[in-house]
């Protein structure tokens, strides 16, 4: 807090680098205002060492150990802006939304400091934030339940039981609906009759029914054509262009820069850059090996794998 | 839609033609002998070789296998089921008189296990690693590991003897005449052969259904339900119980066979006059038309079951009713 909004809201646009990430000058950064910011986020689990031999005793008391798998990673979205996570899959860009969202499996160590629109959050606090300020894009269809058609799912089952909200929540879901292209009659279907470009608008859908400033989305685009994916991608810059923020995490780095406003790059755990996509005209803008690498596997640039000594060099 | 009746039908036949043969091929092979299982010892000892020749005769010891079970066939293709041996009346007499106990029996448990059991394993489940959780669990186990006959005699010694709640046996008062015997008097004697079958059932149930919450609650929609900011218990009510209900119908029905066999067990224990206890008496006398009676009843109950659970699956999964192609 001390550190955070306060100073950063008179001079955050004259900082060439603040909070671990930098701007460029032409970049939009409205405002200045840090919707989301997250320092030094560590997530590690427990777990047991492979069984010793010797017996049931030794069974008992295997020794625990802990595995990092997010280590001190530090990243901020600003209202208005498309921030794109970028890196390998299976490197842990979900276990970032799940902190941020405040969904940790029970074995699960977390440390490290979240705010949200300036207040320091705890692990109740990121709770009631869900689909109260936070909502959260998921990657496939998968996330939608089987049996229940999708309309009653859009419109979720936050209402408090009052028949005027209900009514409002179904109202606002037919809206969106028309908004995205959806017929009344995807409200009828269950999961499994959406073709993929429906699915994804439908999920979509469930986000902003609850009107979020924030919307994480978790590679919302695998499986889609291009032209569904540019699209996909567009309606969350259409979001950001509308005053919200977008934590965009993605493993395709063309498409992140394409919408983007900043680029985080994730490798091993942690965010090593956290630049302006101005920054990738040229190697030259980029800090880090990784993201120099990244630069040169960008096909524009001779598909050049990223080369593993280069990496950690 | 015909093609599914008709081929339950043949299901139906085969299993029956099935049942019925191997309990005959079953009976002629035990060591039991109708005669030395129907008179008793000492009475044996004394009989004359003319009485016995004539026994033998009037129970068909010595007819071949395969002309007593083309016997049988013949009569049943007739509707008729045969004759017990041991109760000396027509088996369909004998089977309706004792279904009716066991039904009553068997439909409390049934829907008892069935009812608490995915209570418990639903509660278990959500709340993993809970007090409530290992609580159920240990429940589970131990009556999962527990043989039925025994449970039944430590509720007898415990609530029967002991206590003295509930009568130590039978479906009615001891020297009463049927007439006088009271809805009440039918309850109080079945009460604890019913709780015991309900009680044995239950673990089966709460295992299955805990295990499914656990599946249910991991799942990418449980957790997207939860990252929108339902609260836990409302994903349960809205997500879980739709989800889990499926599993729960197969489950419940295949339970169906497991209850019935539990039945026979039971009602020996408590000397309850129905199916099970009539098929344990047919098994030991000999009486083969009675068991394979039994045994076809038995199929039939337990076919129907899961037929059951498999038109029921198909009303209530879209992707089955609405005929999913793709995944």
């Amino acid at each position: 807090m001390e550190r955070g909004t306060q100073r950063t809201h008179q001079d955050h646009q004259s900082q060439e680098v603040h909070h671990h990430h930098s701007h460029a000058p032409h970049q939009a950064h409205p405002g200045g205002h840090h919707l989301l910011q997250v320092e030094g986020l560590t997530v590690s689990f427990r777990m047991y060492e492979d069984a010793p031999a010797g017996g049931l005793r030794a069974f008992l008391n295997a020794p625990q150990r802990t595995v990092d798998v997010v280590h001190d990673l530090s990243i901020s979205v600003h209202a208005g802006e498309v921030v794109a996570v970028v890196g390998a899959s299976g490197s842990g860009k979900t276990l970032l939304a799940d902190s941020i969202l405040g969904l940790f499996e029970p074995n699960a160590l977390v440390t490290g400091t979240i705010w949200y629109n300036g207040e320091r959050q705890t692990a109740e606090g990121l709770r009631a934030l869900r689909g109260r300020g936070i909502s959260f894009v998921p990657q496939s269809v998968a996330c939608l339940d089987p049996l229940m058609r999708v309309g009653k799912q859009v419109r979720g089952f936050r209402h408090a039981g009052g028949r005027a909200e209900a009514e409002a929540r179904a109202r606002r879901q037919r809206e969106l609906f028309a908004r995205y292209g959806l017929g009344p009659e995807v409200e009828r279907l269950y999961p499994f009759q959406l073709s993929g470009g429906m699915a994804r608008r439908v999920l979509l859908c469930c986000a902003l029914m609850d009107a979020p400033q924030l919307i994480i989305a978790d590679e919302p685009t695998p499986g889609l054509n291009e032209e569904l994916a540019l699209q996909a991608v567009q309606d969350l810059r259409d979001f950001a262009n509308g005053g919200g923020g977008v934590m965009l995490i993605t493993h395709d780095v063309e498409l992140a820069l394409r919408v983007a406003d900043r680029i985080a790059v994730f490798q091993d755990g942690t965010v090593v850059e956290e630049t302006s996509v101005a920054a990738f005209a040229s190697p030259e803008g980029l800090r880090h090996p990784f993201t120099r690498a990244l630069w040169r596997a960008l096909p524009e640039h001779g598909f050049a794998a990223p080369v593993e000594e280069g990496v950690h060099a | 839609m015909p093609r599914f009746i008709a081929g339950n039908l043949a299901k139906f036949a085969l299993l029956m033609a099935a049942t019925s043969f191997v309990v005959f091929f079953l009976v002629s092979a035990s060591p039991v002998d109708p005669l030395s299982a129907n008179v008793g010892q000492a009475a044996l000892a004394n009989l004359s070789d003319e009485r016995r020749v004539a026994l033998e005769a009037h129970w068909g010891a010595g007819v071949p296998f395969w002309e007593r079970y083309g016997a049988w066939i013949s009569g049943l293709a007739q509707g008729d089921l045969g004759t017990s041996l041991r109760f000396n009346a027509p088996v369909a007499d004998v089977i309706a008189q004792r279904a009716l106990n066991s039904c009553a029996l068997m439909a409390i448990a049934w829907v008892a296990s069935g009812v608490f059991g995915f209570v418990l394993g639903v509660a278990a489940g959500a709340r993993r690693g809970s007090k409530l959780d290992r609580a159920v669990k240990a429940y589970c186990f131990i009556l999962a590991a527990s043989p039925t006959f025994w449970v039944a005699l430590i509720m007898l010694i415990v609530f029967g003897v002991g206590l003295g709640w509930f009568p130590i046996g039978f479906s009615q008062p001891i020297g009463r005449a049927a007439a006088d015997v009271t809805f009440l008097d039918a309850l109080h004697h079945l009460a604890l052969p019913a709780f015991t079958l309900s009680l044995v059932g239950v673990a089966n149930i709460a295992l299955h259904t805990r295990e499914k919450t656990i599946d249910v609650m991991a799942s990418p929609y449980v957790r997207f339900a939860l990252a929108r900011g339902e609260s836990k218990l409302s994903v349960i009510l809205h997500h879980g119980l739709r989800n889990l209900a499926l599993p729960a119908i197969t489950i419940q029905f295949a339970q169906v066979s497991e209850i019935f066999g539990g039945s026979v067990l039971v009602e020996q224990v408590f000397s309850y006059p129905g199916l099970g206890q009539a098929a344990v008496t047919a098994g030991i006398g000999g009486d083969a038309a009675l068991l394979a009676g039994i045994a076809l009843v038995s199929a039939v109950i337990v076919f129907g079951g899961n037929l059951t659970a498999n038109v029921v699956y198909g009303l209530v999964d879209p992707q089955i009713r609405k005929g999913a192609h793709h995944a």
